[in-house]
């Protein structure tokens, strides 16, 4: 997985509260048998009209923001299904954190794995970094996972949180199976206990 | 010992390994794989040359691709991409020898129908599926919740996950319900009074007298819906009627291992005196038949009830109200019983299940569909369609003039040929009424089977207790 440190980037503004998977990636979209190539399939009901062709109202086919990596969104974020495909889609298109003030907890852990960060902010400040991301592509929003803080164009800073867990395999962009499978061991002693305590399982 | 709810008592007997920041490595006892959200999993595996960790405790079947009319073992019945993935699920279903239910195999059908009609799910177990529905599970006293497709991968590879322990909720339904009022009906007002967004972070348990009266069916309805109210997972203590339902399935235990389950599983409950974060009491003679208005599962209200003005909500909620309406067709002051359909879908793993076959045959006999609506009843499992026959139900439902079809999640999602056409509107008994869920632009009502019954033979959203 890629290294998630620092960034620096557009950051898009999509208000919609409830923005939900079904919408960030739809289902014809995931008859796909690899995790590639979904980008251009990233809110395509919204993004194309039935032929295919781009609707020029949709925030990222706006000149402005066909290179943003920052999504600042309305609450409840990447409800519904439990998709991959969702933040797949998200990071090939080249998005590299959503910002909100809550996310559906599926979504959330996807992300993770997917070296995007998602940030959850309370309502006043995703008000401001809204109207920060409005202004398009001469502001760039500038996000330091290590300080736990995003700086808005005009150099307004607020922090935020972050499991620590997950903030150190994002950083250090490590691979959980890889992590757990040292912890082989555990497991082994844990399966031969449980199983005794519980043969039917 | 400090008192627990259930979802502690399951949670701490899984618990192999916990870091100091409360990071737990989680033992999982059963493992459901579809072939959606499975493909690429399995090719993560390989790549790394790895093997799934317990083949006997990870299970398959197909159920989101396939077609559910007759002769669908017609690979011409599939699109390319759709026969694809069904062939790599019956691919790496062999290669990794776990069990597997493929497409003509009578048990097959949708997973989360599939899990505890066979006995796989279990009181006090941990499950997960590629699937947010796992929820369903709950109904049974089993943590089950979805995972994404890395968390599948590392389920196979290590039989664990990596998670932290979510807040503990109660959603208390005390009383009786009147009649006429389902599970479903349960479940949506649920949603409509929390939010979508109400349990994020928790995991809920379902409690109170409305929930103990409610048959097994009814509470798979009700925590099959857990997780469009943003909880992790739903929960139902397990009782005299989940160990009748479970006896005798072919992968409960038997003998003196049976035995030996009911002790612990007769410890699963909430001790009294166990501390919830979040509770909400509902009183059960207050919930009335429901529907969806909008393309959000809280956007719930009563039958009899009018479709709102986006303007009497606040914050965020007046836009998305007013998109809703506007993608659902709608004008505010509208009586919901006004509302015309053109289809009808009953199935889903929220209501796939015989009883809600029953409920629809209840409603139904003898009436016919009405002129113009295409109405469809889709069983969730080759078993529940089997059964439905055998009880005559079938016939009912034929002579009423709806098609009888095959078991998978057909309508629900649309992935597969049944699909709404732009403007087409549904009554449907699945769980999700999001923008282009049954099909590009289609507008989808949620409700109960009895229902969607109604609005099959009348044409328009019903109130059932009004139909004669
Ligand atoms: S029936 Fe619908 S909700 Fe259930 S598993 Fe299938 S697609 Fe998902």
């Amino acid at each position: 997985m890629e290294k998630f440190e620092k960034l620096s980037g557009i950051a898009a503004p999509l208000p919609l509260v409830n923005i939900d998977t079904d919408m960030i990636i739809p289902k014809q979209f995931l008859k796909t048998i690899k995790r590639s190539g979904l980008g251009v399939n990233l809110f395509d009901e919204m993004r194309y009209d039935r032929e295919g062709n781009e609707n020029p109202d949709f925030v990222l086919n706006k000149p402005a923001y066909r290179e943003a990596q920052i999504l600042v969104a309305g609450d409840n974020f990447g409800c519904g299904s439990s998709r991959e495909h969702a933040p797949w889609a998200l990071a090939d298109f080249g998005i590299k954190a959503v910002i909100s003030t809550s996310f559906a907890d599926i979504f959330f852990n996807n992300c993770f794995k997917n070296g995007i960060l998602p940030i959850v902010m309370p309502q006043e400040v995703v008000d401001v970094l809204m109207k920060d991301a409005e202004k398009g592509a001469n502001a760039r929003m500038e996000i330091d996972l290590e300080a736990q803080t995003v700086t808005t164009s005009d150099g307004e800073t607020f922090s935020f949180e972050v499991d620590p867990f997950k903030k150190h395999c994002l950083l250090n962009g490590l691979d959980d199976i890889g992590l757990t499978m040292e912890k082989v061991g555990a497991i082994d002693t844990f399966e031969a206990k449980a199983s005794a305590a519980r043969p039917w399982v | 010992m400090s008192p627990k709810t259930l979802y502690d008592k399951i949670w701490d007997a899984h618990v192999v390994q916990e870091d100091e920041d409360g990071t737990c490595l989680l033992y999982i006892d059963r493992h459901l794989v579809h072939e959606v959200t499975s493909p690429q999993a399995f090719e993560g595996l390989r790549m790394a040359g790895r093997g799934v960790r317990a083949p006997d405790k990870t299970i398959a079947v197909p159920d989101h691709n396939v077609p559910t009319t007759e002769g669908r073992e017609d690979p011409a019945q599939m699109t390319e991409d759709s026969r694809i993935q069904v062939a790599a699920l019956d691919k790496n279903a062999k290669e990794f020898g776990i069990h597997y239910y493929p497409v003509d195999d009578v048990r097959q059908g949708i997973v989360h129908i599939v899990g505890p009609e066979q006995g796989w799910t279990l009181p006090g177990m941990t499950v997960v599926c590629g699937d947010s529905h796992t929820a369903t599970h709950g109904a049974f006293g089993a943590l089950a919740h979805g995972i994404g497709t890395s968390e599948v991968e590392h389920v196979l590879a290590t039989q664990t996950l990596i998670q932290k322990k979510s807040k503990n909720m109660k959603v208390e339904i005390t009383g009786k319900l009147r009649p006429g009022v389902t599970a479903k009906d349960i479940t949506l007002s649920v949603i409509g009074k929390t939010g979508t967004a109400g349990g994020t972070g928790y995991v809920i348990e379902y409690c109170g007298e409305a929930i103990r009266d409610l048959s097994m069916e009814g509470r798979m309805t009700v925590c099959n819906m857990a997780i469009e109210g943003g909880a992790r997972a739903g929960l139902i203590a397990p009782d005299e009627k989940t160990f009748e339902y479970i006896k005798g399935r072919p992968h409960a235990p038997k003998g003196a291992q049976w035995e030996q389950a009911m002790e612990w599983w007769k410890t699963l409950y909430s001790d009294d005196d166990a501390h919830w974060d979040k509770v909400v009491t509902i009183k059960g003679e207050d919930i009335a038949p429901v529907v969806t208005w909008g393309t959000s599962p809280e956007d719930v209200l009563p039958i009899t009830d009018v479709v709102p003005d986006p303007e009497s909500f606040s914050g965020g909620k007046v836009d998305a109200a007013r998109r809703a309406l506007d993608y659902m067709g709608l004008t505010p002051g509208q009586k919901l019983t006004d509302i015309k359909v053109d289809a009808v879908f009953i199935g889903s793993c929220t209501n796939g299940r015989i009883e809600d076959l029953r409920a629809v045959a209840d409603v139904v006999k003898g009436k016919h569909v009405a002129e113009g609506v295409r109405a469809m009843i889709v069983p969730g499992s080759g078993l529940v369609r089997a059964q439905a026959e055998e009880e005559g139900l079938a016939e009912i439902f034929q002579e009423a003039g709806f098609e009888w079809r095959l078991a998978g999640c057909s309508m629900c999602l649309a992935m597969n040929p049944d699909q709404l056409a732009p403007e087409e509107r549904c009554a449907s008994t699945s769980n999700r009424n999001f923008e282009g869920r049954q099909g590009y632009k289609g507008r989808t009502h949620l409700m109960s089977p009895a229902m969607a019954a109604a609005a099959a033979v009348t044409g328009h959203l019903t109130d059932v207790r009004e139909l004669a």
